[in-house]
């Protein structure tokens, strides 16, 4: 009996393409066709709008220094995750994530369901000097966020996450600027902020009302982490994904 | 190419039949118990495949989920708890501080919550932390520290615009109602001085009456009903040495807490409610 050996296939330069295509396509297709059934992974839950401009310049401040290499922004389906954190992560959440700040390391608790969980001047006090309130903490101070924050490219800015498949509408690109200023200003008219983006909160979230600081946005950014859906009112039908 | 392969004299195992200056390779078989490993693996992934979801629109023969398999776990866990978490609902903090059975198991219950939840403002032990984050371990209470009154602000929290009910009233910043800066440097050097810690001020004395004592009391003892600190101890919440006190009369202070009603449930807070009254503070 012959004996099947690789010299068959080294030797025989058809057979060897035929073969290679085929392994090649295996692999291809492994990471293109999730690409194509990614919209049918998305829940139908209510809420998901897209970031207000402070929201997303809070959340390039956050790609900007790195947290995703400490924080986690991911609950996984596991009892003790669910118990400490909350109701485990949707794709949903995720959809207009460009890119996903999942993360694949725990230095520090996970941050998607951080939103609410705590005060602002928790928030600030604690981005200024961690060990001020949780002194086994190894978190560095961020206490230079304090100064203003360079929103002269915001309208690029929704320009791009819409290049990319967030749906902001052309008035909230042309508003963006209005928009980014009246939720960091308590006391500016906000009709028009709170109509294109629904419950989106507006607080002077470093209690300095006056400036709008780096700290401010990223403040706002925390707190609507994981709040956009209302957990008492999913059924189970809208988290079923086929 | 590959020459013809031979025989090896010295091992009598054929080579692979290349030939690097001199050099040959022996063509030695796999060893068998790792072929058949590898045989075993590739098909135990066939079979997983079968079971278990693996391929797109494929569930799999169990059916089986991540999200069950949480959902599982959960309800069984419930399950265990329920008996007591049922009677921990049902009761009032009062009952269940007084039943022992009840208080071991929700002081237990309370600290993992306390932990979670809590400890990120209010500290480890529930000492509190400079900045407005207030010692739960002291017998200093802002809006009571009775059971009942624990309860209703882990509930409904302070100041945080989500609870209708949430405690908190807004002090006034009184550089914007009409005070200059001088009066409030008085009015500062009067409000420590309430608690012996500094020189009396007849200035500030003055302008406390009329501004601060319908809140604060007239000797600064405080007003649970609208959360007003008591001003007359040695306890402060953003620091007692005069700039900050100051700075507190002149831009005001507000501190919030999330309302912890519909994030926990009725049972863990009725638990956390007696956790914090035995942190050291807790009044009848």
């Amino acid at each position: 009996m012959k004996r099947f050996t690789h010299a068959l296939i080294e030797k025989n330069l058809i057979l060897l393409g035929v073969l290679t295509l085929l392994t090649v396509a295996i692999g291809g297709l492994v990471q293109i066709v999730p690409l194509f059934l990614v919209e049918t992974t998305i829940e139908r839950v209510q809420g998901i709008r897209p970031y207000t401009p402070l929201e997303l310049m809070g959340r390039n401040i956050y790609v900007r220094e790195g947290c995703y290499l400490c924080h986690s922004q991911m609950v996984r389906p596991f009892r003790d995750e669910a118990e400490r954190y909350g109701h485990y992560s949707l794709a949903a959440e995720s959809m207009y994530d460009h890119p996903f700040q999942w993360g694949s390391k725990r230095t520090g608790p996970d941050l998607a369901r951080v939103g609410g969980r705590y005060s602002d001047d928790w928030h600030a006090a604690h981005l200024r000097s961690p060990r001020d309130l949780v002194p086994a903490s190894v978190m560095p101070p961020y206490a230079f966020l304090d100064r203003p924050l360079d929103a002269e490219a915001i309208r690029a800015h929704l320009r791009a996450q819409r290049a990319v498949g967030v749906p902001y509408s052309d008035e909230m690109i042309a508003e963006a600027a209005n928009d980014l200023a009246a939720q960091a200003t308590p006391e500016a008219d906000a009709s028009g902020f709170s109509r294109r983006y629904p419950n989106a909160r507006q607080a002077a979230f470093d209690a300095d009302p006056k400036v709008v600081t780096e700290m401010d946005a990223l403040v706002a950014y925390l707190q609507m982490l994981g709040t956009l859906v209302r957990f008492s009112d999913v059924t189970p039908d809208q988290l079923r994904q086929p | 190419m590959a020459k013809q392969t031979e025989t090896d004299a010295v091992t009598g195992v054929a080579t692979t039949g290349h030939e690097w200056d001199g050099i040959r390779e022996l063509d030695n078989p796999m060893p068998s118990w790792w072929l058949y490993t590898f045989y075993a693996c590739i098909a135990f992934a066939l079979v997983w495949m079968v079971f278990y979801p693996a391929l797109p629109f494929v569930r799999g023969l169990l059916g089986n989920t991540a999200r069950g398999d949480l959902a599982a776990v959960m309800a069984t866990e419930q399950a265990k708890a329920e008996p007591m978490l049922a009677r921990i609902r049902a009761a009032t903090p009062e009952a269940i501080a007084a039943e022992p059975e009840l208080r071991t198991f929700a002081l237990a219950g309370g600290r993992i919550a306390f932990a979670n939840s809590c400890a990120g403002c209010h500290g480890a032990g529930g000492q509190g932390a400079p900045g407005g984050f207030p010692s739960l371990a002291d017998d200093d209470w802002i809006y009571g520290g009775s059971l009942e009154d624990i309860r209703t602000t882990i509930r409904h929290g302070v100041r945080n615009g989500e609870a209708a009910e949430a405690r908190g009233t807004a002090m006034p910043a009184f550089l914007q109602a009409g005070l200059t800066m001088p009066q409030i440097g008085d009015l500062a050097e009067h409000v420590i001085s309430l608690s012996g810690a500094g020189p009396a001020n007849p200035a500030g004395a003055a302008l406390f009456a009329d501004n601060c004592a319908a809140c604060h009391g007239e000797r600064g003892e405080g007003n649970r009903q609208v959360g007003a600190p008591r001003l007359n101890d040695r306890i402060w919440l953003y620091g007692g040495d005069k700039a900050s006190v100051t700075r507190s009369i002149a831009y005001s202070r507000a501190g919030v807490m999330p309302a912890w009603e519909g994030r926990l449930d009725a049972a863990m807070i009725n638990m956390l409610t007696v956790y914090v009254h035995a942190l050291g503070g807790g009044e009848q």
